[in-house]
């Protein structure tokens, strides 16, 4: 028998609010964490500003030991240690150094990359001929299931550990895969999400392709604009958002708190053909995937309320609102509302998928939807296809039953869930 | 610098450098203990692993350490041998004669 899959815990570390409640506050405010990048400028990045989580060495002192720590630069595991901590904890659920592990629970944590920092300062060693001297994490904090196996340690997860990749929809995509572990009944409970690191090595290439923007150095808060007329490229950030998975049965057992319920998703590849390139989607794949999320979820396309999309700031922004009209049948003033959180925290990449998750199941559990920055001029392409009120610019409160999150990642790959609020 | 205090010190200080030798041992492993009992009743004895519970893999950091502290390097030879409190001071104390 299916098991019916609801959420009991969020974490989160974003650029505009590290914490749930610092987060959920940046979102109802509209509160932007994109901040110019000294690091950028002087290394002579195009785009030098960025979306980067403050962390202090404090606050990694409450989720790592000062051993930990010793040698310690991976931004990526530092984030997301501290979001999937968060939403354990936030679940109710207990950190004991029990004789066994707990096998009814795992992980799947998704990352691009790990420990990149590390990386470049190992690759510098082992050239001085110092290989020797890497010390005994050189390994853990690089290896890609590095930010699942810190994770595993700290909660004795006994049932599945393991990292995905898959470019911008990894977030997305380990929230589907924990998704259907518990539906299958293969586990209790699973902690889903994923981090990115932060810093020039990640997002280098990504300048170099121009495809961030470089119009906005001087005004960085100004400068991610999703749906705009003026949109210009996106904006680099980093981060990690995670989710604890239930089995609803669980959940009600432990009197947890239930944040929303997931009904079910779709992930799937344009396969590079058609429109779709190593760069750029398939529309019809992605279309594809709205809707095979919908019949997976045995939601119907008119009771969607609530779109949070993928919309980075790029010149695909017309594209993938013409791909959502088409997948559901609605446009114009039938359109569902729709927001994109990289207007608040650019575009953080492997991560953005679980951040912007974390902010759909807090709207549709709280009622209200975050307000769209930077697009007073909205792209007229954009506003040919839907009335410019589904934009809101403005937080709104608002009851709401179904949300929708999609994801598209870099290699043509698709991700799309299905969210209800639960009563 | 090291070299001249170690000249001018003589035999007589060196029977004195051990008992501070395992004071700065002490000091480089603390971090990586996991039973303070043991570590707080250390002797010569002691074995890193199987007494103080360190992580074998930490192993290698408290080796580096200890070359960071005595400037000395430390063969993967030796390196397999450090396994007790005894073991580390006498390859410890070897290194420095080699250097010196």
């Amino acid at each position: 028998m299916k098991k019916r899959v609801v959420i009991t815990g969020l974490g989160v570390v974003a650029p505009n609010g590290v914490g749930l409640d610092e987060f959920t506050n940046a979102i109802k405010n509209g509160i932007s964490g994109i901040k110019h990048d000294t690091k950028l400028e002087r290394l002579q990045f195009s785009c030098q500003i960025a979306g980067t989580p403050s962390v202090s060495p404090e606050l990694a002192l409450q989720y790592f030991t000062e051993l930990e720590l010793r040698n310690f630069n991976s931004s990526g595991i530092l984030y997301g240690v501290i979001a999937g901590i968060e939403a354990w904890k936030n679940a109710g659920l207990p950190m004991e150094n029990n004789e066994n592990p707990d096998w009814e629970s795992g992980t799947i944590f998704g990352t691009g990359t790990s420990g990149i920092d590390k990386f470049r300062e190992s690759i510098y060693k082992i050239d001085d001929l110092q290989t020797r001297r890497l010390g005994s994490t050189a390994v853990a904090q690089t290896m890609n299931s590095g930010v699942s196996a810190y994770l595993g340690g700290k909660l004795g997860l006994g049932n599945q550990v393991t990292t995905n990749s898959s470019a911008c929809t990894t977030g997305t995509e380990a929230i589907l895969m924990a998704f259907e572990r518990i539906k299958t009944g293969k586990a209790k409970r699973m902690l889903a999400g994923s981090t990115s690191d932060s810093g020039p090595y990640i997002w280098g290439g990504f300048d170099a392709m121009k495809v961030c923007t470089f119009k906005h150095n001087q005004d960085p808060e100004a400068g991610s604009r999703p749906l705009s007329a003026t949109a210009s490229g996106f904006v680099p950030g980093s981060g990690a958002g995670a989710l604890v998975l239930e089995d609803l049965e669980s959940a009600l057992a432990r009197g947890a708190t239930i944040y929303g319920e997931i009904l079910g998703g779709s992930c799937n590849s344009g396969g590079q053909r058609g429109t779709g390139t190593m760069t750029a989607p398939n529309a019809i794949a992605v279309q594809k995937c709205i809707v095979d999320a919908l019949e997976d979820a045995k939601v119907a396309a008119n009771d969607i309320d609530l779109i949070n999309g993928h919309l980075t700031a790029t010149s695909k922004d017309s594209l993938e609102i013409e791909n959502w009209t088409k997948a559901l049948n609605r446009k114009g003033n039938d359109f569902p509302l729709i927001n994109s959180l990289k207007g608040m925290v650019g575009h953080c990449l492997s991560a953005a998928g679980s951040i912007e998750s974390v902010a759909t199941v807090l709207q549709l559990h709280e009622g209200f939807v975050f307000p769209n920055l930077n697009c007073a001029d909205l792209h007229p392409e954009i506003t040919d296809l839907i009335d410019e009120e589904k934009i809101p610019r403005t937080k709104l409160e608002k009851n709401m039953q179904y949300a929708i999150k999609a994801s598209f990642g870099f290699g043509d790959v698709n991700a799309c869930i299905v969210f209800k609020k639960y009563e | 610098m090291i070299n001249n205090l170690c000249y001018i010190s003589g035999e007589k200080n060196k029977k004195m450098n051990k008992e501070q030798t395992i004071i700065e041992l002490k000091a480089i492993i603390k971090p990586y203990i996991a039973n303070n009992e043991a570590f707080e009743n250390l002797t010569e004895e002691t074995d890193f692993i199987a007494d103080l519970k360190i992580n074998s893999a930490n192993l290698v950091d408290v080796v580096l350490d200890i070359e960071e502290k005595y400037n000395i390097i430390i063969d993967n030879e030796s390196m397999e041998k450090m396994l007790t409190v005894k073991a580390a001071m006498a390859i410890i104390e070897e290194k420095l004669a080699a250097r010196d």
